[in-house]
């Protein structure tokens, strides 16, 4: 007879600490992400109280080095952040879903097996590399084609963060279409539809959460990113008036400005209140984007 | 042997001719003969594996799908071999339907539902619509249970429910053979006999192919029985004489639950 029972009380001083082990590195993350708040808090608040929420939040004139009168609002740059990134979704979301549908749905899996590792190596091509072609590429096909100076805009920065996004929506869309049940591909084709009519009309709406949360991943990446726009978007501080002109997004302007300002200066203290923005929009969008496919899975089961 | 000649009742809807089915180098069908009359039902009993599934899904080409999956032989409707190169599919499939095992409504509403094999590739307007969803719900026998509330979300229906629904739904295009794959066996016994009673209703408009592992089942709705065997057709004749009298000894052992 063999005794199932725990040999001697090292076995569970072993499982006790393997059990602590894995308890404190959850809880460390956690802890480190309370902690990054409660830095960007920290260091916002007297931006908040020596320039005053109501200028922050509705001037359009980012000039915190002029002589006569500094002023700090971030409109300007937080509506070039929504408008590279509206730019980089309009361009990136159709053909990420595009991609995703045909990787899922028709590609033979030979043809799946070389198009997949190449879209995840997309994602691994440094920042700074794709601002690179932005200056040397895309840049200057946009001055040739509209005729500019040059080709340092929006336009540019969507386009090169289009690409960037590109993996995440290609990928989280394509895992909810991979999650809609074979069972109702097969009732669709038994009703005689196709393949194509069967994808639209049941299988991006059954994988639309997926889909809709792959959008706002992409979109959370596109506004975070920061070397690329910087390099490739032309920073002018004005109020962006179209795809063409030159802006200056969240992102770069904390990553231009913050080299040369005096440490616990106004201005110091104004980037660090740009920086707890933006973390709140990335925030939010990714943490939706995490309840909605946590929902989209229970469904799905 | 094998008695393929059932010239006593009416018309042959589905003739099967040497059908050998393969899934790559594996074959899961030998040589299949028989012919399934119109407007009756015929069951396909089996052990789990004998290539029950596979064979029904041939005859409306769902193996298609399969793409390791490779067929040889015919099959004829109405004398058309449905592996022919100049085969529509779509059209096979509207004229061949097929309900689940497990009951698979769209997460739609049960009106799109029903309407899903209308709105494709042909246009009916509303009323049409309306008309023919109302029609295939109480084909389905489940009208009355859902008529207030067709704009719900099909997948708040019980299973049975869910399991007429898919009946209904396979009825709206108008086939004229309707293939069923164990459709109760994921539904409680109540529901079953629902079913069940829809099914034996239904030959009198339809040809009815049912694939079932319950032998009561088989005896109870069909009238005709076809016995796989590893792949291969053991006997095939009127159910009841599958059940009563049946000519070959593995039959005998199988439906009287010796294995299986
Ligand atoms: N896609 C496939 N690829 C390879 N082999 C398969 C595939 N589908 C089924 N088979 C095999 O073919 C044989 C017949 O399967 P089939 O599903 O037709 O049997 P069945 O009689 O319907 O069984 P059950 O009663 O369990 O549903 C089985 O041995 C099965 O393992
Ligand atoms: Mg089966």
């Amino acid at each position: 007879m063999r005794s199932v029972k725990k040999k001697g009380i090292l076995a569970d001083l072993r499982e006790g600490l393997i059990h602590r082990l894995f308890q404190t590195s959850g809880l460390m993350v956690i802890a480190i992400l309370l902690g990054i708040i409660a830095l960007l808090l920290y260091t916002s608040v007297p931006a908040f109280r020596e320039i005053g929420l109501r200028e922050f939040l509705t001037s359009t004139r980012w000039d915190p080095t002029s002589p006569e009168k500094p002023e700090y609002g971030f409109l300007s740059m937080l509506a070039s952040t929504i408008m590279v990134t509206i730019g980089a979704m309009v361009i990136s979301f159709p053909l990420g879903v595009a991609v995703a549908s045909y990787l899922s749905d028709v590609a033979a899996p030979k043809v799946r097996e070389i198009v997949k590792p190449i879209v995840e190596l997309l994602a691994a091509i440094p920042s700074v590399v794709v601002g690179f072609i932005g200056i040397t590429l895309v840049g200057p096909l946009i001055a040739r084609v509209f005729n500019l100076s040059h080709g340092l805009n929006a336009l540019n920065g969507s386009l090169l963060l289009a690409i960037m996004a590109l993996p995440t929506i290609i990928s989280i869309s394509e895992d909810s279409l991979n999650a809609v049940p074979v069972s109702y591909v097969e009732a669709s084709l038994a009703l005689g539809a196709n393949p194509w009519e069967t994808l639209i009309k049941v299988k991006i709406p059954a994988a639309a959460s997926g889909i809709i949360a792959s959008l706002m991943l992409g979109m959370g990446r596109a506004i975070g990113e920061t070397m690329t726009v910087l390099m490739a978007t032309g920073n002018a501080r004005a109020f962006p008036s179209g795809f063409l002109q030159s802006v200056r997004t969240l992102t770069a302007n904390i990553a231009i400005e913050l080299g040369e300002v005096p440490y616990y200066s106004t201005h110091y203290y104004a980037l660090f209140a740009l920086g707890l923005v933006l973390f709140l929009i990335t925030f939010f969008i990714n943490l939706s984007a995490d309840v909605i496919l946590e929902k989209q899975k229970r469904k799905l089961q | 042997m094998v008695n393929t000649n059932l010239k006593t009742v009416g018309q042959t809807k589905i003739l099967v001719e040497n059908l050998n089915l393969f899934y790559g180098q594996k074959q899961v069908l030998e040589n299949i003969n028989l012919s399934i009359p119109e407007n009756q039902v015929t069951a396909i009993i089996g052990p789990s594996g004998c290539g029950k599934s596979s064979f029904i899904r041939a005859l409306n080409r769902m193996n298609d799908l399969i793409p390791e999956a490779r067929i040889e032989g015919k099959i004829l409707i109405d004398e058309e071999n449905i592996y022919d190169r100049d085969i529509d599919l779509v059209a096979l499939r509207k004229k061949v339907g097929m309900v689940f095992q497990k009951p698979n409504p769209f997460p739609k509403s049960i009106f799109d539902n029903v309407a899903y094999g209308l709105k494709i590739g042909s246009n009916h307007n509303r009323a049409d619509l309306e008309k023919i969803v109302e029609k295939s719900l109480r084909q389905a026998a489940i009208w009355e249970e859902v008529k207030d509330r067709l704009n719900q979300n099909a997948l708040k229906l019980s299973g049975g429910q869910q399991q007429r629904l898919c009946i209904a739904r396979a009825l709206a295009v108008e086939p004229e053979i309707i293939l069923f794959d164990e459709p109760c066996s994921a539904i409680d016994p109540i529901a079953t006999a629902r079913v069940e009673e829809l099914i034996h209703q239904l030959k009198t408009e339809f040809t009815v192919v049912i694939v079932t592992h319950n032998m009561q089942q088989a005896a109870r709705i069909s009238d005709f029985t076809a016995f796989l065997w590893l792949g291969e057709l053991i006997e095939y004749d009127r159910t009841e004489k599958i059940f009563t009298n049946p000519a070959n000894k593995l039959t005998e052992d199988y439906v009287t639950g010796r294995f299986g």
